[in-house]
């Protein structure tokens, strides 16, 4: 799975450089290197008025927030894996 | 309302506005013979001898702001009609001679160069004289000139000299596209070449980022320049033109400063890879270096081929202070990375040839980078963030000393020390214009107070690390 976070200055200034970290975090934690391809994006476009947009393979989910982070990573990366938090 | 330092960079400006604008149009090519009557109406000249000249001279500009001679591989061309012939004779004594019994020039010339005639008035024999200046720098009266050619004394790497009609003539071979001729000539003689049009081609083609997304990577030296504007404004402008996005070449900045650390500290010794004009200038005239310039590409293309890797179809477009960047983005290595590069100049007659006035604008936000790539525009920055690099890489017993050269006369001097072994450093970075980036030749101004704008908008940064802010690019 390809998830690219946003580093365009919207994002970025929402604080899209935590979610890299917590994704770094988490990948490990669920030793999901093999797995998971995490890298940067530009600008999908969708700058959104809260949070950072994501885009997993094909699919873009905006709004991304260290809150919500716990839940996103749960229904976009751990459920279709198959894995249980 | 200040936008360039001179009246030369504003007749450019009006060219390149107004082949823009036409272009957008899609009339360029109808009205491509109107152009110079566009820019001088009238009978009256205002700038040379008659208005025929001006157009034929305006001519020739618009070609060069069309592209130029594609048979010239060097981005910086010499407008042969409008090259003044100044004169070039050296050390010469005028009327301000005012016959003096002191005769200090001719105590301090050391060839017996000067005589005196019945007057007492000083002549300078040009068969002895060696054009040291002595004699000028004694003279109470300050009656010895030197009369250089302003474009033969900004060139510092001797690649003008004058063919038999006496009009300047660039030596591609040495020259290294820095384009300080084209910001000294007062006649506007020397220009660099320019790719507005491939650039609204690029745009038009994309039917708003539909087919392609058209990025812009601005080089932080934008921090120093639309002073008249905020820079949000600026890249609102940019936004407004019909680029998809901006992006700061800073985040290159970090990602090299961090790969050139380690370098440094695997290879021992180093010199910077960041400044083309600089990189140009170690292979033609230190060759012996070559091998020791740093493996990295420059921020631009290192972002942008992560960019690329990311997004293959994308366009991007570079946006900075530098001439010497229109020659690297026709490196192989380059090539594939970066689309195309305009100055600040020019993006400035873009704005105007859409009538956008950004000041007007509302802010749109810029931020990718950190402190330290940020302040890769001024003399000094590159050696702090690689100093930043060995740090974060956990190499801080890496003993850096870091020589930082701006202008290629002190570039010169440490590169010589390097080729003879006594350098006392082991980085070199190198800057060809006089205060790094922020002096380059298609910045719109020029002045004191750039390098503290570059510093705030550094310090303005949201990271405060190479790390953080290169942290998924790794």
């Amino acid at each position: 799975m390809l998830i690219q976070i946003c580093v365009g200055s919207s994002c970025h200034l929402k604080g899209s450089e935590e979610l890299v970290e917590l994704f770094q975090e988490s990948i490990e934690k669920y030793k999901l290197d093999t797995e998971i391809t995490l890298a940067g994006s530009f600008c999908t476009g969708q700058c959104n008025r809260t949070g950072v947009t994501i885009q997993f393979d094909d699919d873009i989910v905006t709004g991304v927030t260290t809150e919500n982070f716990r839940d996103v990573f749960r229904q976009r990366v751990l459920t279709p894996l198959g894995i249980r938090e | 309302m200040r936008k360039f330092d001179t009246k030369v960079q504003y007749l450019k400006y009006k060219v390149l506005r107004e082949v823009a604008r036409q272009a957008w149009n899609d009339t360029l090519l109808e009205n491509l013979l109107e152009i110079p009557k566009i820019i001088v109406p009238g009978k009256e000249p205002t700038m040379r001898c008659c208005v025929y000249k001006e157009r034929a001279i305006l001519s020739e500009r618009v070609k060069i702001a069309m592209g130029g001679d594609v048979n010239n591989p060097n981005c910086i061309e010499v407008i042969d009609i409008a090259c003044d012939e100044c004169p070039i004779g050296g050390y010469e004594v005028t009327n301000a001679c005012r016959g003096c019994l002191a005769h200090r020039c001719e105590d301090v010339c050391k060839r017996g160069a000067i005589s005196f005639d019945h007057q007492q008035k000083a002549h300078i024999d040009k068969s002895k004289c060696v054009e040291c200046g002595a004699c000028a720098k004694v003279c109470p009266y300050g009656a010895i000139t030197d009369n250089v050619r302003p474009c033969v004394r900004s060139c510092k790497v001797k690649a003008i000299s004058m063919d038999e009609e006496r009009t300047a003539v660039i030596n591609n071979d040495k020259c290294i596209s820095c384009g300080a001729c084209v910001y000294q000539c007062p006649f506007g003689a020397i220009m660099d070449k320019s790719y507005i049009l491939n650039v609204i081609d690029m745009i038009k083609k994309s039917e708003n980022n539909a087919k392609y997304k058209v990025y812009a990577l601005v080089a932080p030296s934008i921090a120093s320049q639309f002073t008249y504007a905020h820079l949000g404004q600026v890249i609102a402008g940019i936004k407004a033109l019909g680029f998809f996005t901006v992006v700061e070449a800073a985040l290159g900045a970090d990602m090299v400063a961090f790969a050139e650390a380690k370098e440094l500290a695997e290879k021992g010794f180093l010199t910077s890879s960041c400044c083309p004009a600089f990189v140009s200038y170690v292979k033609k005239q230190f060759p012996d270096l070559a091998p020791y310039i740093s493996h990295n590409l420059s921020p631009m293309a290192t972002i942008a081929k992560y960019m690329k890797e990311q997004e293959p179809d994308c366009k991007i477009v570079f946006i900075g202070p530098c001439t010497a960047k229109k020659m690297e983005f026709h490196d192989e290595k380059v090539k594939p990375y970066i689309d195309s590069v305009i100055t600040f100049e020019e993006l400035q007659a873009l704005f105007d040839s859409k009538g956008l006035d950004i000041t007007l604008m509302n802010e749109d936000v810029l931020d990718n980078a950190s402190y330290y790539g940020r302040i890769f525009a001024r003399s000094g920055g590159l050696s702090d963030a690689v100093k930043q690099g060995l740090k974060e890489h956990g190499l801080d017993d890496f003993d850096l000393k870091a020589v930082a050269c701006d202008g290629i006369e002190a570039c010169r001097v440490a590169l010589l020390k390097a080729s003879k072994r006594v350098l006392d450093g082991n980085f070199i970075e190198g800057m060809a214009c006089t205060g790094g980036c922020i002096g380059g030749a298609g910045c719109l101004t020029h002045g004191e107070k750039n390098k503290a704008e570059v510093d705030k908008y550094g310090k303005e940064a949201y990271e405060k690390t190479i790390s953080d802010a290169i942290r998924v690019l790794k």
